[in-house]
């Protein structure tokens, strides 16, 4: 407690200096909330995204289905398990048929990736309800793309494409389908060269009648019985590459994080060697006085990291309304961010979660408490009758 | 003279190193201080005088001899062993006086108790008899850097005597401080030791402390010269 009462006076009596440090330390301190606040926020609203647009609760995978490779998708199709049909029935789960397609905009070719969806499904939020079929014109495919793919492929609402494929028999096959609608989505995965056409259409399409490569479920489906080889996949395996990218970046936060609190401890370094040797007359009446070494290394201690305590209370000061307006506001991305393959919004809305905030706080007062002691065992070494003569150690 | 020894030094000798050779600081000292005594190192910058402090301190160990305070052999002695031995029983006055200056003129003097477990009530009492001593109670809540020279010596003589320890160390104690001051501290510092029967040892050479002292001790060049007790009139 003593230690505590003089590291106090002795910082708020030291003036300019010590607010100097503190107010740098303040500014790591808060970049850090900030920087991991908007990756956990990123990384919530990605995994939400990705979740509703693309994952669901769950799927359950064709045995030869592999989404890494494009060549399993010819085979891997069947009849729906039954155990899996009547989850479809109660709306609980959506049928997902996948064939490889070549798309010919303008006179391009586009290697596609055609999906049937159930238009009444609501487990994703594709518009599927938009695709409604033209009952007099059997020849007419109403399909859905996003607006990464329709910017790239140079396609609009209403536009007509021929698309060519091959059916169950491996026979190509080839028809024009139109765009009834440009979805906007944060999932780049289910837009970028897709196209989401009606389940039966496509199963009409290519013979591959009652089929699916995949279904996905929602979150009232639980974890259903795995039938026929169709085996059943959870959310923490389909968010993995997700989780993988976020570790990633959260890596490169870490160094962002070290780096900054790096420039604020080396203040707190040097204010700490700086004054050892500037008050080592004060040092030597402290031990005359009959302090220990031991304490008096601790007196030096707690005033450095006290530093660590008073940016906290200064972060929290300025930082607090700073962090809570950019919740509030959201952070623009910039339009092009998502090229990086991740779901990321126009906006992020950061998140501060509790543990974030305790783990920087940790952080912040420990990396202080270390570079405040380092300096100070030269107290240790030093003569108590040079420290009070202040010889220069 | 039936006081007990609470100082005694047996041919204590204290080398410095300087460059490749060393320079004896201290001599062969033989030297006893008893309780209650009001006693002065007296010499020239250079004699010895603040080192031999510094070794009945415990702030030094001698290089050769041995040095006894309040039963205490200096040499054998842990950090915190001497530690608690400076803060029980010794009490260090500086010619720089040394207050701490963030602290006020009632916390520098509390300061030497609160590393003794003194409960609260007790500790103010003490500070404030302590305060009292010195003519300085009514500036208890002044910084050091609002008093004068005088003034922050009272402080120190203050917080030197608190703990009521056996020993006090007064390390030229006026010659930062005018000759009114000068008087009045050394006044102040006879009154203490005759009413709380504490030993002093001073190091000075100045005349005007030097006629306050019982006992008169040269030191020149490391070795003691003379040693004078003063007649009791
Ligand atoms: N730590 C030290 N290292 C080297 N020499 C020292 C040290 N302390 C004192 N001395 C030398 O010892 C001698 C006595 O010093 P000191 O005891 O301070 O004398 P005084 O207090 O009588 O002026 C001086 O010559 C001084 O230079
Ligand atoms: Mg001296």
């Amino acid at each position: 407690m003593l230690e505590l009462k003089l590291a106090f006076k002795n910082l708020f009596g030291s003036g300019l200096r010590t607010w100097l440090n503190v107010t740098v330390l303040s500014i790591a301190f808060v970049i850090i909330l900030f920087y991991n606040g908007m990756l956990d926020g990123w990384n919530m609203q990605a995994q939400r995204d990705t979740i509703e647009w693309e994952i669901g609760s769950g799927q359950v995978w064709h045995p030869d289905y592999d989404p890494y490779d494009p060549y399993t998708f010819a085979d891997s199709h069947s009849k729906i398990p039954s155990t899996i049909s009547s989850l479809i029935e109660r709306g609980d789960a959506a049928a997902i048929l996948l064939t490889q397609a070549t798309a010919y905009p303008g006179g391009r070719m586009i290697n596609t990736l055609i999906k049937g969806v159930d238009p009444n499904q609501k487990v994703l939020k594709i518009p599927s309800a938009l695709l409604i079929e033209d009952n007099s014109d059997p020849e007419y495919i109403p399909a859905v793309i996003g607006s990464r793919f329709a910017k790239s492929a140079h396609l609009k609402e209403g536009d007509r494409v021929l698309v060519r494929w091959r059916d169950a028999n491996g026979t190509f096959d080839a028809r024009e389908i139109t765009i009834v609608s440009v979805f906007r989505t944060n999932v780049p995965t289910v837009d970028l060269n897709q196209i989401f056409i009606p389940l039966e259409k496509l199963r009409e399409m290519t013979s591959m009648f009652d089929e699916a490569t995949l279904i996905v479920l929602s979150d009232m489906a639980g974890v259903p019985v795995q039938q026929d080889g169709w085996s059943y996949k959870n959310q923490d395996y389909l968010l993995k590459d997700l989780k993988d990218i976020m570790a990633a970046k959260k890596g490169g936060s870490f160094v962002i994080s070290g780096l900054l609190l790096a420039i604020a401890l080396l203040a707190i370094f040097d204010t700490q060697v700086l004054s050892i040797f500037r008050r080592q007359k004060e040092i030597g009446t402290y031990i005359a006085l009959g302090m220990t070494r031991k304490k008096v290394v601790g007196i030096f201690t707690i005033e450095g990291t006290t530093h660590s305590i008073l940016a906290i209370l200064l972060g929290m000061a300025w930082g607090v309304p700073f962090l809570m307006l950019l919740q509030k506001t959201g952070i623009p991305m910039p339009s092009n961010a998502d090229q990086a393959g991740i779901a990321i919004a126009d906006k992020i809305t950061p998140y501060y979660g509790a543990g974030m905030i305790l783990t920087s706080v940790i952080l912040v007062v420990l990396s202080s408490l270390v570079v405040s002691y380092i300096p100070t065992r030269k107290i240790s070494g030093m003569k108590p009758t040079d420290a009070l003569r202040g010889k220069i150690v | 003279m039936d006081n007990p020894i609470i100082v005694t030094l047996e041919k204590v000798t204290k080398r410095f190193p300087a460059g490749k050779t060393e320079f004896t600081a201290l001599n062969k000292i033989e030297l006893t201080f008893r309780k209650g005594e009001f006693s002065g190192l007296v010499g020239p910058s250079g004699s010895g005088k603040t080192t031999l402090l510094n070794i009945i301190g415990s702030l030094d160990c001698p290089s050769e001899g041995v040095a006894t305070v309040l039963g205490k052999n200096i040499s054998s002695l842990s950090h915190k062993e001497s530690a608690e031995l400076r803060n029980y029983g010794i009490g260090f006055i500086f010619q720089t006086y040394n207050l701490l200056p963030v602290y006020s003129v009632y916390d520098n003097v509390e300061f030497a108790l609160l590393l003794q477990k003194i409960s609260a009530p007790k500790r103010r009492k003490a500070v404030m008899d302590a305060l009292e001593w010195v003519g300085l109670a009514d500036r208890a809540k002044s910084r050091p850097s609002t008093l004068s020279g005088g003034e922050c010596q009272r402080v120190a003589i203050a917080r030197a005597m608190v703990k009521r320890p056996a020993l006090v160390l007064a390390d030229e104690p006026s010659a930062n401080l005018d000759s009114q001051n000068s008087h009045m501290i050394v006044q102040t510092m006879k009154r203490l030791n005759r009413e709380l029967n504490t030993t002093f040892i001073f190091s000075t050479h100045d005349e005007k402390v030097m006629q306050y002292l019982d006992r008169i001790i040269y030191l020149k060049d490391g070795m003691v010269e003379r040693d004078e007790r003063k007649s009791e009139d």
